[in-house]
């Protein structure tokens, strides 16, 4: 359940979209396999934090009541990074958000960040793997939930 | 956006090194404050500077920005999560160099009843020394205190001195030059 706020400055820009179509899925992946997208590129190029890999809370909102109002109704724990590509003084900057208090997985997230940033095909070409298999985890789930589906059409008012 | 300059590198031990190091500054006048951290520093700010907006200031505190400080406000807002005052009044804390220095009564001086509330003003200047020209009196120092502080604009211990009359209100002003700072809190009387 996400509610996400559409910033009117960037709404509809093609980069942007792409940007958050990838931040999805790097927030999505599952731990392993960020470490092996990461495995798959080989040498990374160096970089240095801007903010070191640290744990902190998120407030959770969704529209959960009948009603459909804002409500906050928890929290989780997301760690977070920031990393800057040495090379260049004007280097990306990579982010890296994910669930959970793996350092690791939030340093690999950034770093893919800003290697997509810098228009890198391999790490292009892992997003698409990595949505690809994610596609495969909703849908192997929904077929799971399938066969234990009841249909009420019988039960049709008289 | 920019690249931007690191942070502390251990947030938690460096914050509070910073912290000791300023309020050991504020609880004895006329020592110099040595800060080691951030490694890299933003544009706009110097060392002693940047760690004390990273060690005090928050999402909760107000900054001005003096102009030649201005380059440092998205630093400021990625790593402090600090809102940006639009007046020097309506600041918590305030940056600014010796030589653009607002006019002291400016600041806001907090009230009878919450003093505390004051801006507390960090003035990046030339030079900071001890042994120099200036006497420094009051808590904290047990007989006297001789330092030197460069580069401040004329008239500027005349409209400090015009603040004293109105203790509990009051600044206190950190002045910092490059990794060194010097607090000078409301209560402490400078002659020469």
């Amino acid at each position: 359940m996400t509610v996400s706020v559409p910033d009117p400055a960037t709404a509809g820009d093609p980069a942007t979209a792409a940007r958050q179509r990838w931040m999805r899925v790097l927030a999505k992946a599952m731990p392993g396999e960020l470490a092996a997208a990461c495995a798959a590129l080989g040498q990374m190029p160096r970089a240095a934090f801007v903010r070191p890999p640290e744990t902190g809370l998120a407030l959770l909102r969704g529209r959960i009541g009948g009603r459909g109002a804002p409500f906050n109704f928890g929290e989780a724990t997301v760690t977070r990074c920031v990393v800057r590509l040495e090379g260049d003084a004007a280097g990306p900057m990579g982010f890296g958000y994910v669930m959970g208090r793996d350092k690791n997985r939030a340093e690999q997230a950034a770093m893919l960040d800003a290697l997509l940033q810098r228009g890198n095909e391999g790490a292009a070409r892992q997003i698409d793997k990595l949505e690809a298999a994610q596609a495969a985890r909703i849908a192997a789930q929904a077929a799971r939930a399938a066969t234990s589906k009841v249909d009420f059409f019988t039960l049709v008012r008289e | 956006m920019r690249a931007m300059e690191a942070g502390f590198a251990d947030p938690v031990s460096d914050a509070q090194a910073a912290f000791r190091a300023v309020l050991d500054a504020m609880a004895r006048p006329g020592r110099l404050a040595h800060f080691a951290a951030p490694a890299e520093v933003p544009p706009g700010l110097g060392r002693a500077a940047a760690a004390l907006a990273l060690t005090l200031v928050d999402m909760d505190t107000a900054v001005w920005l003096g102009p030649a400080c201005a380059p440092a406000a998205d630093w400021l807002r990625f790593h402090c999560s600090a809102r940006l005052a639009a007046s020097p009044a309506a600041a918590r804390f305030a940056f600014a160099t010796a030589g653009e220095c607002p006019p002291l009564a400016q600041f806001d001086l907090g009230t009878n009843e919450y003093p505390d509330q004051s801006t507390t003003l960090v003035l990046e200047v030339p030079g900071l020394a001890r042994g120099g020209a200036l006497t420094l009196r009051g808590p904290g120092i047990e007989t006297v205190e001789h330092v030197g502080i460069a580069g401040l604009p004329s008239g500027f211990w005349g409209q400090r001195d015009m603040l004293h009359e109105l203790f509990p209100r009051g600044l206190d002003i950190v002045f910092v030059a490059g990794n060194t700072a010097l607090a000078l809190p409301r209560t402490t009387r400078v002659e020469g």
